[in-house]
């Protein structure tokens, strides 16, 4: 028998003569490292509060601004990462743990994340005295708290549903803590881990946007980057400005999706388990280069050792087991120290916000903040009600339409993850121009971000009915109507019950940054929750703050138990294809 | 190779039961079991589907830990994963982003063992199993047969003390399994094998009897140790042998003579004479009516009597889906066992030359006669006011006496028997049970 003999890869069998690739692809790391050691540079500069860093709206600087931006954004992104792994693996290995993770993650999703942007600037930069490092973690902080939550929840629901069988073969195979997350953990939620990254990441843009350029207690800072030029170019009032900017967004957007997204997506194919490939796989032609160079392998070769090492030091913690037998007193000593610790943790922080409040504001605000809450619940729902009436029927019929579907759905991608604040100029200047007031427009700014999702959620559902029921229907003749309510709404209510609450929540947010906006010197203000809570962030009214972003908390959350999850559990009991 | 006393005992299964939480109480699953393996021997667990052979070999794997009761290896009490064990299941189990090799390396990798001698460990385990040239293949590119060839690469790749094996072949073509089975005998009696000890699970009589040399008969529900046969041939075994035979209808003898006995035993504490009275501790057997028809029919058209191993050979029926049938059979009184033959009654030759309507009809008296469920439910329809009763409610009761799953089951079962005779509908929109008289069940009436 051959000792070692050689196993015949791919690479081996055949080998290319044209090394175009590997040119290629040694081209691309190098500007890679050379954009990013670019980009980093500035990150650190030193911070002078008295007379903050000043946005150029020269659009010659807007390559080096977006550049920047998109350093936050994948900084973001890598720290939502390392989050997702850490905090949902702890979700589902530990119990106890769980309890606590995932009603925070649920409420933590339904927050209006830009509420807390005061709190986060001054947090950070007391953290970095001097740098505009500060600034920049917290503008990071700001984009990654629009991704974190969602892609940990994804994570999670991968690993506690991962199959039995496989988790029987890892323990029993006595694979250690390190080996079993690589190796089947990470590897089995890819693919969900992936498509939500990408989503969220697209919705990052408008946290970018909204993070790079704040007033908190009077003082303005803002960030080299995209979104700082465009409040600069606002502020100025130079809507030609503003639509280079909206020109680089677009083409950031468009290239992050060929170059990254793209790419990754199709290469977590390989994750899919199943037995045959879906027949339209995602194809990536970037995926395809790569794979045609060898760098990528030797890289693996190189880094090979590095894993060995890191195997070996996480050898001590143990194999990914846990004992089947714990003694009742040591599990029963165990939960009470945890329903303690937690129950006293939370018994002081409501404590501690009682006091804050009834000591500044007065608990009386809580009346005033739940009014303008029920003004702003009235726009969530007239965007809402117009988003179904509108996208849903275009949504049906671009998704039953394979050919206009695979047109469509890239441009839909687009401009769901476009931050809408960057087309705010644009339409606040038609509103002051046409005398429109703000609590009418309001409206229509925070539909602008919001209401993609209905229709992007509506495409998918319509274009998964499948094709031999739509032929039933024909060969029975029924009518249109009826063709609507026995097949068509049945069939994408589903999807459409999980693009309407990601709607809801996207307006929730953008009525922060919609309700008060300033043009050209001027600024309007529309009633409404979102509009108390940015004047209290500028302003550094903490108490304020504090005030709404718990009363718009207990509104997001109330909404989606009484009224979204009722029409999932219908949608999922009734009408799952 | 008859196992000797003096051989090592590698597991000692003691006292071992295991239960679940219903809604309505616990769900008995293993009861009392008690068993060892010793060095060398082939143990086959042989049962039908609810008598809890997988529960029990995951107890031995030590994936999951008995509600009473303990496991041991080599005499050490499992708190986890059992280190001398590894298994093949029914379903592969292989990572799809992981090759051949990666898969049968994996197990290796956990133990820490150097790259070098893993390869070379890996490569040989691929040999033996008759992998050569797929190395590098991916699970999704391969036939379901080469799937659990690494399968059973991976497993004996750790070498370990006790082979367990989880119905390895159910998942495969009929003639696919054959060749694995009879491959796996050579390499055991060549010694290319080198785990000489094996627990299998199976529901297939003759895989049991071809691969074992001891067969464990599990009882269903609760599961527990019902006989315990040596099998003396020596391997490979020829199937058409008489003893053979003989063993194969000795173990059907075995598995049908269990009676619907009233499960007393594994009742909810509360539940009480009341509900046993009321027949929801007797379980309906599974059987569709299809079934039960084209069954009474094969028996008629065979003369009226026929051995159970030929019905399962001709059908290609595994013992799981014929038994059911069987049951609903003799239950009925359709039929009745001899020896390990089906015999027809009078009954069921009325019932097979009967017309479709007439069959119906006769179906129905024989149901609410003797299967105690489908009587309850007729009865309380009677008596209701409205001639409905809420489904919910019957499978609330139902859950006093078992699974959810198999509370649901009972229920799907009497709603397909109380169909076919036209004894009440369901109308699954309102979740009612109802009479055939309710003014909603008029059959054929869309509510659009």
């Amino acid at each position: 028998m051959p000792l070692l003999r050689q196993v015949p890869g791919a690479g081996v069998l055949r080998r290319p003569r044209l090394r175009w690739a590997d040119i290629l692809v040694a081209a691309a790391i190098v500007v890679v490292l050379y954009l990013v050691a670019r980009a980093s540079a500035g990150a650190t500069a030193p911070l002078n509060l008295e007379a903050p860093q000043a946005i150029s709206t020269d659009p010659a600087n807007l390559p080096y601004y977006a550049l920047r931006s998109l350093l936050r954004m994948f900084a973001a992104l890598a720290a939502s990462v390392v989050f997702t792994f850490v905090v949902a693996t702890a979700a589902a290995r530990l119990p106890r743990a769980e309890k606590i993770i995932l009603p925070a993650l649920d409420i933590l999703q339904s927050v209006p994340i830009l509420g807390f942007l005061s709190v986060t600037v001054t947090g950070f930069i007391a953290l970095f005295p001097g740098s505009t490092l500060g600034l920049e973690a917290a503008s990071v902080f700001a984009i990654f708290t629009s991704q974190a939550w969602n892609m940990a929840f994804s994570f999670h629901s991968s690993l506690v549903s991962q199959p039995d069988d496989l988790d029987e073969a890892a323990r029993l195979m006595r694979l250690t803590k390190w080996e079993r997350f690589w190796k089947l953990d990470v590897p089995s939620g890819m693919i969900p881990l992936v498509w939500n990254g990408m989503m969220s990441f697209g919705g990052g843009w408008f946290f970018l946007a909204a993070s790079e350029a704040v007033t908190v207690g009077n003082t303005s800072f803002s960030l080299p980057g995209v979104g700082a030029y465009v409040a600069a170019a606002v502020g100025a009032g130079e809507l030609d400005h503003v639509g280079y900017a909206i020109l680089t967004m677009a083409i950031m957007v468009l290239g992050v999706n060929f170059l990254f997204w793209r790419p990754l997506v199709a290469w977590a194919e390989r994750f899919r388990n199943e037995d045959t490939a879906a027949a339209d796989r995602p194809r990536s032609v970037v995926l395809g280069i790569l794979s045609r160079s060898s760098i990528p392998r030797g890289f693996g070769r190189a880094i090979a050792p590095v894993n060995r090492v890191f195997d070996a030091a996480t050898r001590p913690f143990g194999i990914a087991e846990h004992p089947l037998h714990v003694p009742a007193l040591r599990r029963r000593a165990g939960d009470v120290a945890v329903v303690v610790v937690v129950a006293a943790a939370i018994t002081y922080g409501a404590y501690w916000a009682y006091v804050f409040i009834d000591s500044t504001a007065g608990l009386g605000s809580f009346g005033e903040a739940f009014l303008h809450g029920l003004i702003t619940l009235l726009r969530v729902v007239v965007i809402i009600v117009l988003a179904t009436i509108v996208w849903v029927p275009i949504g049906v019929w671009i998704g039953m339409n394979p050919r206009i579907s695979r047109l469509a759905q890239p441009v839909v991608q687009l401009l769901a993850s476009f931050p809408a604040n960057f087309l705010f100029p644009f339409v606040i200047a038609f509103f002051v121009a046409a005398h429109i007031p703000l609590d009418i427009g309001g409206i229509v700014l925070m539909a602008l971000g919001s209401q993609w999702y209905i229709l992007f959620n509506v495409i998918a559902g319509a274009s998964a009915i499948p094709t031999d029921l739509r032929q039933a229907m024909e060969s029975f003749g029924l009518g249109r109507w009826q063709r609507w309510r026995r097949l068509i709404l049945p069939g994408v209510f589903p999807s459409y019950v999980t693009g309407g609450i990601t709607a809801a929540g996207g307006a929730w947010n953008a009525a922060i940054v919609a309700e008060v906006v300033s043009y050209n010197h001027q600024t309007l203000t529309a009633t409404g929750l979102g509009a108390d809570i940015a004047q209290a962030t500028s302003s550094g009214d903490m108490a304020h703050v504090l005030v709404g972003v718990l009363v718009m908390s207990v509104f997001v959350v109330g909404i989606n138990r009484l009224f979204w999850r009722r029409l999932y559990r219908i949608a999922e009991t009734r009408f799952a294809l | 190779m008859n196992p000797t006393e003096t051989l090592t005992e590698l597991i000692s299964v003691r006292g071992v039961s295991k239960s679940f939480a219903t809604e309505g109480g616990e769900k008995n699953v293993l009861d009392d079991v008690s068993f060892s393996i010793r060095e060398g021997e082939i143990v086959a667990l042989l049962g039908r589907s609810g008598s809890g052979k997988s529960t029990l070999l995951r107890c031995v794997a030590g994936l999951i830990a008995p509600s009473e009761g303990e496991v041991a290896y080599r005499g050490k009490r499992l708190n986890g994963a059992n280190p001398g064990t590894a298994l093949v299941f029914q379903s592969f189990a292989l990572l799809p982003w992981l090759t051949v090799i990666e898969n049968v390396e994996l197990g290796l990798e956990a133990k820490g063992v150097k790259t070098a001698e893993r390869r070379e460990r890996a490569l040989r385990a691929i040999d033996i199993i008759g992998l050569d040239g797929f190395e590098s293949a991916y699970p999704k590119e391969l036939s379901g047969g080469m799937r659990q060839r690494v399968g059973f690469a991976r497993a004996i790749v750790v070498e370990p003390d006790v082979l367990l094996m989880d119905e390895p072949f159910s998942a495969l073509d009929v003639l696919t399994s054959e060749n694995l089975r009879s491959e796996l005998v050579r390499m055991w009696a060549d010694g290319s094998m080198p785990t000489r000890t094996a627990l299998i699970v199976t529901h297939n009589i003759e895989e049991a009897i071809q691969l074992a040399d001891r067969v464990l008969v599990l009882d269903s529900n609760p599961g527990r140790i019902k006989a315990e046969l040596s099998v003396p041939m020596p391997k490979p075994r020829d199937r058409r042998s008489p003893e053979f035979e003989a063993l194969v209808d000795e173990v059907y003898g075995i598995l049908t003579g269990q009676k619907a006995e009233p499960r007393r035993e594994t009742l909810a504490a509360t539940a009480g004479d009341a509900a046993a009275a009321s027949g929801l501790d007797v379980p309906l057997p599974t059987a569709s009516t299809g079934a039960l028809g084209g069954l009474v029919g094969l028996l008629a058209a065979r003369g009226g009597t026929e051995g159970l191993a030929e019905i399962a050979d001709d059908l290609r029926y595994e013992i799981d889906d014929l038994l059911p049938v069987v049951d609903a059979a003799l239950l009925l009184k359709l039929a009745r066992p001899h020896g390990p033959d089906l015999r027809i009654t009078e009954q069921g030759r009325r019932y097979a030359a009967a017309d479709p309507l007439r069959a119906k009809e006769q179906f129905a008296t024989l149901a609410v006669e003797a299967a105690p469920l489908v009587r309850r439910i007729v009865r309380e329809l009677r008596h209701s006011d409205s001639g409905a009763i809420r489904a919910d409610d019957v499978l609330a009761e139902l859950k006093a006496f078992y699974g959810d799953d198999d509370a649901e089951q009972q229920l799907d079962t009497a709603i397909d028997w109380g169909r076919y005779g036209e004894l009440f509908e369901f109308d699954a929109d309102s979740d009612r049970l109802l009479l055939p008289t309710h003014p909603d069940a008029a059959a054929g009436v869309p509510s659009a």
